[in-house]
């Protein structure tokens, strides 16, 4: 069941991935983002980490992509219009990217039994979720990073509300 | 019974076409969305490490990138809509006021 689960969605996040690459409009792209991140929740989900994958939903797919939309209507973007400023881009870029995958598939696959396999749903705890474990690490050794974030969050917020004024 | 390696090559299949985006594309929203995509990548990758290792770090580093990546989407869209406010654009290759 969870390769069939992985071969889908990773199938769908990669059709996603290569949607958003090859599409004109920013709108297109930013619905086939939404796709790759919906798969991903999915993926999450399979590898046992139920509180990420709804999180992935809510945060990604429902706050920060609504942002994007928002942005995408808000300044009426239309086609992007091909330019040649980015020769070098095409020239060292893609052979770049695809070096990169090259090496690291290469040691993905050549140390690919030492990585072990996955089960569906995970280890951490077999009868409720691992919701538990993530918020006992999270409130007890990891308090400060979490009220910091929150302080982050916050000094985000005021940055913003500052950057987008009328009167810069 | 999925091998952690298709999960690490999925993970870096998604981060090499969110490069090839993120030096292809001109629009700076598009731009911009290329880099989540590769944040979302290198997520897919801690928590495959976290299931690995059975241990709950993994997980709550990607909380706090996701954290991270929604204070950074609210403040770089900002920095966009005052971008269009000033320049009328949002062509990168438009907007070269420092280059000079």
């Amino acid at each position: 069941m969870q390769t069939a689960l992985f071969i889908i969605f990773g199938l769908l996040a990669v059709a996603g991935a290569l949607n958003l690459l090859f599409q004109r409009h920013p709108i297109n792209s930013a619905l086939s983002l939404v796709v790759v991140m919906m798969s991903l929740a999915v993926l999450y989900w399979s590898l046992g980490a139920e509180f990420l994958a709804a999180a992935q939903v809510i945060v990604y797919a429902g706050a920060i992509m609504v942002l994007f939309v928002f942005v995408v209507m808000l300044l009426n973007a239309g086609e992007e219009e091909r330019t040649h400023g980015s020769r070098i881009a095409y020239i060292a870029g893609i052979p770049g990217a695809a070096a990169i995958f090259c090496l690291l598939s290469f040691v993905f696959l050549s140390s690919k039994t030492a990585l072990g396999t996955t089960q569906l749903g995970g280890y951490l705890s077999s009868a409720t979720s691992n919701i538990r474990d993530v918020s006992h690490v999270l409130f007890t050794s990891l308090l400060l990073p979490f009220e910091v974030t929150s302080i982050l969050i916050l000094i985000a917020i005021l940055g913003a509300v500052v950057l987008a004024r009328k009167e810069l | 019974m999925v091998p952690i390696a298709y999960y690490l090559i999925l993970a870096a299949i998604l981060f090499c076409i969110g490069i090839a985006a993120f030096l292809i594309k001109r629009n700076v929203v598009t731009i911009f969305m290329s880099i989540e995509l590769m944040l979302n990548a290198v997520n897919l990758t801690f928590v495959a490490f976290s299931h690995m290792w059975h241990q709950v770090s993994g997980q709550i580093f990607v909380f706090f990138v996701m954290v991270v990546a929604a204070a950074e989407a609210a403040v770089g869209l900002a920095i966009i809509i005052a971008l269009f406010r000033t320049r009328q654009t949002l062509n990168v290759d438009q907007v070269n006021l420092l280059k000079n």
